[in-house]
């Protein structure tokens, strides 16, 4: 069992003023990125068995929302959720098993990239269907709200997702029940090959907050504080009976939709534009340069998670494969 | 047991009562299920037995609803959605099939769905198309779901009980016509174990299986049918998935002939499902006439009432298909 550790007590400062805040969240990304790279490569080499939809250059939407959760906080995911997995605390030998279609994996093979769930860490799953976790995500806090639990839900979705109709559906439930679910767009200008600016007629996806009578916000989704920051007020809100939020996160994605995509939508100008912009060497030339943590601390640490990959890959390697046998009796869950 | 005559709306409305008082997580959503009282009635007096929040109006809404309940359910509630006319359904199919259906096999157990979606279906209200259809087929063709429709006022109440218990989605099909029905239903809360046909009524001569209101129209049927001298059995499926045929395989044996009636259009009809079970299976060489289908037409629901009746099998339809089945081949 390989496992990153998420914040769980989140700070009262800021995540690039408190050491131990700074370097699990630098854990965190890394985790994210070293993860993706190395899923990226066992499918190049024809390891791994149908599709990825990779994350790499959005690791900092995934660990800023997370750090801003509780343990016992809730989220939903999409089909590019390896982020959000392991940004939440997920077991990174289960989840590549479950890639490489081990009976050790989450879903025991039967799921995939794009279903894992773990209820160790309350993520509820990603999800096949574009905003297929949104109206779930609402249905998740109403029944906080209706058991009287203080626990929120985030719901994890795309730009392209804020164009199907159970956007909206499950956006207008949540304002109108006032449920404490944060829905957060992780906006990377694609539904696919889709830009944004072809698809919607408003200039931010946070303005569509305003139809719900929702509170929305756009952030930096490569500023991993400032989506740390966004996400505890509205967290807040979310405690405190206030409602829910609509926060949007800029961010891009370096590698194509899936492993099928040859990028023709968008340039390589482009592309390399947003490499620059990489969140997590941002991050650390902020810690490092204010002085809060060393190089040499930086190093130890993107070592001990190549290390954690690593092991990772090689426990779930060992794994037996996926039993047929059990297909039948796992359509239905026994009654206790 | 304490049987007592009531409708099959007030035997829903019992079991949904019974059900909530007796464990806070189960709630029911939907429609104009609150101080409206329900589009035919149902929920009734709920409302204001449990209050707003656990008998929750929803807007029009019904991809998001079921996606509430999916959610809901996902994390340890009990929830009801009440559709109003199964025909919309359609809106929802995302969150029924792709997510309700499949989550807890293709997250390896990892989480499971305890919610019942019911809803009103078929024929005979004038209400047309899109009011009218009966879509069990769609669901019972989905690995995931389960599916019942309780032909009477007893398993309307037992069934919907054991739906609300089932740690699985449960689809229950209420028919539109069985709505102001009454039978005897025992005050207690019992259940119907969700996976058995029910013998209705047995009989030498042939086996008539049927769904849904088909089920007292055989009914009516077989007794003038006894008038004419031929004795049915009448097995009422009433879970149609899973389906057992062990019941309708040893009536077969028993009889030689077999008439299978539904509402819905015939073809990729659930009797088709039937059908090709009988001919798989032990009861084969029993027959001594062909696997005999009665279904509704290949048409979308007329709107006139002559033209809405001729469009599914009444009760005139099912005598006349017996006796012509006995006199085969």
């Amino acid at each position: 069992m390989v496992a990153i550790t998420p914040l769980f007590a989140p700070t009262s400062g800021s995540l690039e003023t408190d050491k131990a805040a700074a370097l699990a969240t630098l854990e965190s990304m890394l985790a994210i990125r070293a993860f993706e790279e190395a899923v990226d490569g066992l499918f190049a080499r024809g390891l791994m068995h149908g599709t990825m939809h990779l994350s790499i250059g959005q690791e900092a939407s995934a660990t800023g929302v997370c750090s801003a959760l509780l343990s016992t906080d809730y989220i939903t995911s999409t089909h590019r959720g390896h982020g959000h997995c392991i940004a939440k605390g997920a077991d990174l030998t289960r989840m590549m098993a479950e890639l490489l279609a081990k009976q050790t994996g989450y879903c025991r093979g039967r799921g995939g990239s794009m279903h894992i769930a773990d209820t160790q860490t309350r993520n509820l799953g990603a999800n096949g269907i574009v905003a297929g976790g949104i109206p779930i995500a609402t249905g998740a806090a109403l029944a906080q709200k209706m058991r009287g639990e203080s626990n929120v839900v985030v719901s994890f979705f795309g730009d392209g997702a804020t164009n199907e109709g159970a956007f909206h559906e499950a956006l207008n439930l949540a304002a109108i029940w006032d449920l404490p679910v944060i829905f957060v767009c992780e906006n990377n200008k694609y539904g696919m090959s889709n830009s944004t600016e072809l698809s919607m007629k408003v200039e931010k996806i946070s303005d569509r907050a305003a139809a719900y009578g929702m509170v929305g916000e756009t952030v930096d989704g490569n500023d991993v504080d400032a989506v740390y920051q966004a996400t505890k007020a509205a967290v807040e809100r979310a405690r405190s009976g206030q409602g829910p939020t609509l926060l949007e996160c800029e961010t891009y994605r370096w590698k194509g939709h899936s492993k099928s995509d040859k990028n023709l939508y968008r340039t390589k100008e482009e592309i390399e534009e947003w490499k620059a912009k990489d969140p997590i060497q941002r991050f650390q030339e902020t810690i490092i340069g204010s002085g809060l943590v060393t190089q040499a601390e930086v190093e130890q640490l993107a070592a001990k998670v190549r290390d954690a990959i690593r092991d990772a890959i090689k426990e779930a390697t060992t794994a037996p494969d996926s039993d047929p046998a059990e297909l039948l009796s796992s359509v239905f869950r026994e009654a206790n | 047991m304490t049987d007592r005559i009531i409708t099959y709306s007030e035997a829903v409305r019992e079991a949904i009562g019974q059900a909530m008082e007796a464990d806070p997580s189960v709630f029911m959503l939907g429609e104009d299920i609150g101080i409206y009282g329900g589009a035919f009635g149902v929920s009734g007096d709920l409302y204001h037995r449990f209050g707003p929040e656990r008998i929750r109006d929803t807007p029009i809404s019904e991809l998001g609803i079921v996606g509430a309940a999916v959610g809901a359910a996902l994390v340890g509630m009990k929830p009801i959605v009440e559709i109003q006319f199964s025909d919309f359904t359609a809106q929802a199919m995302d969150q029924i099939v792709n997510q309700a259906a499949k989550i807890h096999f293709m997250l390896g157990g990892e989480l499971a769905v305890p919610m019942v979606l019911r809803a009103p279906s078929g024929s005979g209200t004038g209400a047309a198309a899109q009011h009218s259809q009966s879509l069990e087929t769609w669901f019972a063709h989905i690995p995931g779901l389960k599916v019942v429709l309780p032909s009477n006022a007893r398993d309307a109440k037992g069934l919907l009980l054991a739906a609300i218990d089932d740690p699985n989605p449960v689809i229950v099909l209420e028919h539109k016509l069985l709505y102001k029905t009454s039978g005897p239903v025992p005050i207690e809360p019992y259940r119907t174990p969700i996976g058995v046909p029910d013998l209705v009524r047995e009989g030498k001569d042939l086996v008539i299986v049927a769904t849904g209101v088909m089920v007292s129209r055989s009914i009516a049927a077989a007794e003038q049918l006894a008038a004419q001298g031929i004795a049915a059995t009448i097995i009422d499926v009433r879970t149609l998935s899973p389906l057992d045929m062990t019941l309708i395989n040893q009536s077969i044996s028993a009889t030689g002939r077999v008439m299978l009636v539904q509402e819905a259009p015939k073809h990729v009809g659930f009797m088709a499902e039937v059908a090709a079970r009988i001919a798989e299976g032990p009861a084969l060489y029993s027959l001594l006439a062909p696997v005999k289908r009665l279904c509704g037409m290949d048409i979308p629901i007329p709107y006139a009432p002559q033209l809405e009746k001729a469009a599914v099998p009444q009760i005139e339809d099912i005598v006349a298909g017996a006796v012509q089945l006995m006199r085969e081949p």
